[in-house]
């Protein structure tokens, strides 16, 4: 008889902790450029090499190089600069107010700005992303009033939403943004309803969905690309993996064994998967998707490949689960350093214009800010009313919320 | 006028909202091509083409999802969950995100869906296809929950509840699809052709959301009842000889509380009736309404009489759901009190 070694269960760990050296050498990183451009209408398995690279444009050296360098002109590339600079800026900002005791709660995306900033650049209106609580750069790449999302974090008197939701839940129909909720991932199937509705309708109109690696174990995430599959509706599913959900690593939500963008193969979907921190590579793959959709080809799955230089939000401590120095040593860099250095390269830009810029936008955030704070903030000034409270719960107040609603007096 | 059976009623409503309104679109585990287990969509993916009705993979998560983001679009989804019992897996898109989306959006967007789902006991369905949920619905605010216990109501009530912008949770009785279901599993089915509440006439006609009706007029105690139970209570009340008043609620939220109101005071008893279990069931919501708002008309302690705090077994079918002689048990003892 064999002997039978007890077993012992798995459990995934960084490779390193707070105290230890950076280190992403699991990470396999290729070439800029190395990566080829599939015509659009690829069958999914023509492409599965591609959900085990990095589809990347911009060299060390600044170039666009390879397949899928885009071609965009300097003005576009300086507006993407510029929308990611105003999201850093922004999160900055909101980011001291909810330490000034402003808000109750923020959650930035540092290092994540080429992401939702690229994104947006490929998008029409009319189209609609279905985002979670970390792509606030759609609506600032569309020059969305910072003052409307000001007032959203503050639940002030302005807030649109009127003080229902928690800060950074923005819900801006106008932009293509869909109401964000705090259940992880339920958007992502609405998204795929929203494509087969704009199918169904003989509309041209494409959706996005998004989710983070972490939310990904979700069911929901699992249902969206079924559904993706079967009907296969405009939607381009976004994977934003930026390396951690909270205080779990990637390899929590079974990212040691495949990427995420393998997931789609066994939905028949073609993936990609992308230097997130390249602000070309992330419009030139959108541009690819978004192509797809429109011409009735179908869902294609992205993982962008990021990392959360942040805190998950201002009620975490990254300190406690990874090492300070770990976004620094991040291989792929800052996406808005990068961008810059091309700019640079091309000579359409310089280090005393970016210092200007930026000084620009910090102005710019900061009068915002004031602006937003003269509607009130969480615990002073205006705020909606509690009347208000009892409405659009449904279309007519019925009988039993016009009764509560006496009963308070209002 | 023509006499149809509940499940004709329904798949009649679908098709006069199909005919009117190109946004409806009726989706579900085997809806299309087969026309759904219970034959509810028979026709309608030949009359409307695929597009408006077709077969979904088995994800009730994925059903109540895609129907929210069709919703959002301006779609008017009208998905079917095959049984109650298997909502589970949709309940968070259910809770979390159709009941609350106009709320969390200011009306940016909205979920104007129906999910249909077949419910209740007495066909021998065990624990998975009998459960009755309603509670789990009625206690989610930003839902509506209907349930019909006839043909007319139900196609009236589901033409109603398309034409809501707000989500509707459309519970069927399954035990009442054919033909009125008293209790008296011994004996044979009536049809719906011998009912007049089988009566369902030919295009569009609403019951509107939200108010009850009076299936039975009396003084003695008042009866609030649902689904199976309005035909249940209405043959105890025949056996009794009680002169109960029957009132059958169709919409658990927004409930007729006038309807109850009334009848309460008038008659100072009553006796609540449902199939779900008793714990925390929809019993315990309208008990507490009528205590809070007929307390000095009461002439004796309010009774419900449920299914009891057990999963709906199989071979006990009988001693579980709660039939003409409990109910009939629970009548004499209001009025002896």
């Amino acid at each position: 008889m064999i002997e039978q070694k007890p077993l012992s269960l798995h459990i995934p760990e960084p490779a390193v902790r707070p105290g230890d050296k950076p280190d992403f050498h699991h990470l396999s990183i290729p070439q800029a450029g190395a990566v080829r451009r599939p015509p659009i209408d690829v069958p999914a398995h023509e492409i599965h090499d591609l959900a085990y690279s990095i589809i990347r444009v911009l060299d060390r050296q600044g170039e666009a190089v390879g397949p899928w360098a885009p071609g965009l002109d300097a003005e576009a590339l300086k507006a993407g600069l510029r929308a990611m600079l105003k999201t850093r800026a922004y999160d900055a900002r909101m980011m001291m107010a909810q330490r000034q005791g402003k808000t109750s709660f923020y959650m930035p995306c540092t290092g994540e700005e080429a992401v939702a900033c690229g994104f947006q650049t490929a998008l029409e209106k009319g189209d609609m992303n279905f985002p979670t609580y970390r792509q606030q750069g759609l609506l600032i790449a569309q020059d969305w009033s910072l003052v409307d999302m000001m007032c959203q974090v503050f639940s002030n008197a302005q807030d649109r939403l009127l003080g229902r939701q928690l800060p950074v839940l923005y819900s801006v129909r106008d932009a293509g943004f869909f109401s964000i909720s705090g259940n992880l991932a339920t958007q992502y199937v609405q998204a795929v309803g929203w494509a087969m509705a704009s199918a169904i309708s003989g509309d041209t109109r494409v959706a996005a969905a998004w989710v983070g690696e972490g939310s990904t174990a979700e069911s929901d995430f699992h249902a969206a690309l079924v559904f993706a599959s079967v009907y296969r509706p405009p939607v381009i599913l976004n994977v934003v993996n930026n390396q951690w959900a909270i205080s779990s690593f990637q390899g929590v939500a079974g990212g040691e064994n495949a990427p995420f963008a393998a997931r789609a193969h066994g939905y028949g979907i073609p993936s990609l998967r992308v230097d997130g921190n390249d602000y070309l590579a992330v419009h030139a793959a959108t541009a690819w998707a978004v192509e797809r959709a429109r011409r009735n080809l179908g869902a294609t799955l992205i993982e962008w490949v990021t990392y959360r230089a942040g805190a998950h939000s201002s009620s975490d401590e990254p300190s406690r689960y990874r090492p300070k120095e770990e976004s620094d040593a991040w291989p792929l860099g800052d996406p808005i350093e990068r961008l810059k250095n091309h700019l640079i390269a091309g000579g359409d830009w310089s280090e005393a214009r970016q210092t200007q810029l930026r000084a620009e936008i910090e102005e710019e955030v900061l009068a915002a800010a004031r602006e937003a704070e003269r509607h009130g903030t969480l615990h002073d000034g205006p705020k909606p009313s509690a009347a208000t409270m009892f409405e659009g719960v449904y279309k007519e107040m019925p009988r039993h919320l016009r009764e509560q609603r006496q009963a308070m007096g209002i | 006028m023509p006499r149809r059976t509940m499940v004709e009623a329904i798949r009649d409503a679908l098709d006069v909202m199909m005919g009117r309104d190109s946004r409806v679109v009726v989706f579900g585990e085997d809806v299309g091509y087969f026309g759904g287990v219970f034959r509810a969509t028979e026709g309608l993916q030949r009359k409307y083409g695929t597009s408006r009705c077709f077969d979904a993979p088995i994800s009730e998560g994925g059903i109540i999802g895609v129907a929210v983001g069709m919703g959002a679009y301006g779609l008017r989804p009208v998905a079917e969950i095959q049984f109650a019992d298997y909502m589970y897996p949709g309940y968070d898109q259910i809770v979390s995100e159709a009941a609350r989306l106009r709320y969390r959006s200011a009306g940016e967007f909205t979920a104007p869906m129906v999910v249909r789902m077949p419910c209740g006991g007495g066909i021998f369905g065990g624990q998975t296809h009998s459960q009755s949920p309603e509670a789990l619905f009625t206690h989610v605010c930003g839902l509506k929950t209907v349930i019909p216990s006839n043909p007319y109501d139900a196609k009236g009530l589901l033409i109603a509840a398309i034409e809501d912008d707000d989500p509707v949770i459309f519970l069927e009785p399954k035990r009442v699809y054919n033909g009125p279901f008293n209790g008296h599993h011994d004996q044979p089915v009536v049809p719906w052709a011998r009912h007049p509440l089988g009566e369902t006439p030919d295009g569009h006609y609403t019951v509107p959301l939200g108010e009850a009706a009076v299936r039975r007029e009396g003084n003695a105690v008042t009866v609030l009842a649902y689904g199976t139970m309005v035909h249940v209570a209405e043959a105890a009340a025949a056996e009794t000889g009680i002169d109960a008043e029957i009132i059958d609620l169709r919409t658990l939220v927004p409930l007729d509380v006038e309807a109850i109101e009334r009848s309460v005071r008038k008659t100072g008893r009553c006796v609540i009736l449902h199939e779900a279990t008793r714990t925390s069931g929809f019993g315990a919501e309208l008990s507490a309404q009528v205590q809070e708002r007929c307390f000095y008309h009461l002439e004796a302690p309010i009774l419900r009489v449920t299914g009891w705090d057990t999963p709906y077994p199989h071979a006990q079918e009988w001693d579980y759901f709660p039939g003409p002689e409990r109910v009939g048990r629970a009548l004499r003892t209001v009025l002896e009190a």
